[in-house]
């Protein structure tokens, strides 16, 4: 058990918010000497090595790290106190992008991106590309944090936009626990709006997933099971609906990672991710499908290695010089961190990636 | 050797390794094992909770740090867990006093 912390490892200066740092702790230690292999020599061993990307598909942007919640394992280190946000130039310079790109998917994350004033313009103008799934990840209590947010869910509504929202447990203490105090029944009130307006009902077009993460140095259990679980409990006890449950693993970057070592859980967790790894999730993994847009238009293979800062291995490195076809002959840059993807059943965005 | 103590955490990670010293048991036990644990008429998790319980009435440290982390990977909270283990408890201190009852019939028989 830690304290929970109220500011970004960026804002306190602690040396995890060098990325660096954390990719030299990834290659050090026990994948250094050998005790556990590395993720390519891993990948390696069936062929899979370098990493490439398949067919585009999603479109994954970032459009800032501010966030009205401090969550202990975010792996963006999102927070009140990041100012990098995403400014209208950029994100026209994503919108010529969204008009000719081959994928059907666009996802917009952040920290919270609702907090990016500029975020209702982005998404009115996006919608009007025509894209087939357009998802913000929202972290719900957003919807709740101030009167200005009140009409998230009739926003979403109009634009058809497919939410997708954190949710790590089903009762109220593992939830607080991991995201703040207060943060329970906070997201209960807004999935409650969103159920009023249609969302996550049976059969309704209004797609509302949520994502469930471990609360702790443990992998998440198995996806179908633990929907079933969510679904019953938060009908049950608050008459609440959503489609998909997505169960996703905490990557050892971040918070995470700050965690995990202040916790003296880093050895054992790095043991379950290389034995839980599964090498017929390799094939899945995010980065095979997605590019992903930083705040400031930076390319990179995922979410992931945007904050470990690890650029495409490209000659496109920005958006402003986007090219599908140059960006999609390239290799994958990974680390350690590439085990929390190809654990068990794999682990996305999507949640489960192995069939 | 490499350590001093009877039981080392780092010990549960070579569990699989007693297949090597005799593969045909090992494999068996560990097939048998697998399958033990699978979902049936009892669903994985129950399995797990009961394991739990099982696991401190043996009061076996590899089990109970295998099987605590099993069962937060399911999701069960810390006060179903924390309920499973007196569960095991009460049978645990039912089966020592319900003895007590050889006990009596030994003592009734041999007093006058
Ligand atoms: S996990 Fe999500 S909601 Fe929590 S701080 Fe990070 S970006 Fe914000
Ligand atoms: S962390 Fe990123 S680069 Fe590594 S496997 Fe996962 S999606 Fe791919």
């Amino acid at each position: 058990m830690t304290k929970v912390k109220t500011q970004s490892l960026h804002k306190r200066e602690d040396e995890l918010a060098n990325a660096n740092r954390q990719l030299e702790i990834l290659s050090n230690g026990i994948f250094q000497s050998g005790e556990l292999p590395t993720f390519a020599k891993k990948i390696k061993e069936t062929n899979q090595f370098p990493l490439r990307p398949k067919k585009l598909e999603i479109l994954q942007i970032n459009v800032g790290y501010m966030c009205n919640q401090v969550c202990e394992h975010c792996h963006v280190d999102a927070g009140p106190d990041r100012k990098e946000i995403m400014t209208v130039e950029t994100m026209k310079q994503c919108l010529d992008v969204i008009k000719n790109t081959g994928a059907h998917t666009l996802d917009l994350t952040g920290g919270a991106p609702e907090m990016n004033p500029n975020f209702r313009w982005f998404v009115e103008e996006a919608s009007k590309a025509g894209i087939k799934d357009f998802i913000v990840r929202s972290n719900l209590t957003i919807i709740r944090a101030n009167k200005k947010y009140y009409d998230l869910p009739d926003f979403f509504k109009k634009h058809n936009v497919h939410v997708v929202s954190s949710m790590p447990h089903w009762t109220r203490g593992k939830t607080d626990k991991q995201r703040g105090e207060g943060v329970f029944d906070q997201s209960i009130k807004a999935l409650q709006e969103l159920n009023a307006r249609g969302y996550g009902m049976p059969n309704s077009e209004l797609k509302l997933d949520l994502v469930y993460n471990p609360n702790g140095a443990y992998l998440p259990g198995d996806q179908a099971a633990m929907e079933k679980d969510f679904k019953k409990a938060l009908k049950e006890d608050f008459d609440i609906q959503f489609h998909n449950l997505f169960a996703i693993t905490n990557l050892p970057i971040a918070r995470f990672l700050d965690y995990l070592i202040a916790s003296e859980n880093y050895e054992d967790y790095m043991y379950q991710l290389v034995e839980a790894y599964n090498p017929s999730a390799v094939a899945n993994v995010m980065c095979t499908n997605t590019i992903s847009i930083s705040w400031d238009g930076w390319l990179y293979d995922c979410d992931f290695n945007q904050m470990l800062g690890l650029k495409v291995a490209s000659k496109v490195q920005h958006i402003k010089d986007y090219n599908e076809a140059i960006l999609n002959d390239r290799n994958i840059l990974i680390s350690q961190h590439c085990y929390g993807c190809t654990a068990g059943a794999g682990s996305s965005c999507q949640g489960t990636v192995a069939e | 050797m490499a350590n001093n103590n009877y039981y080392d955490p780092s010990d549960l990670r070579k569990f699989g390794k007693i297949t090597e010293w005799s593969e045909e048991l090992g494999t068996k036990f560990f097939d048998y094992y697998g399958k033990v644990f699978e979902e049936g008429a009892l669903t994985a998790r129950e399995k797990a909770l009961i394991a739990l319980a099982v696991a401190h009435t043996e009061q076996c440290p590899y089990c109970i740090d295998a099987y605590t982390k099993d069962t937060l990977q399911r999701g069960v909270t810390k006060e179903q867990m924390m309920e499973a283990i007196h569960v095991g408890a009460a049978i645990k201190s039912g089966a020592t006093l319900v003895h007590g009852t050889m006990m009596m019939n030994k003592v009734n028989k041999l007093e006058m």
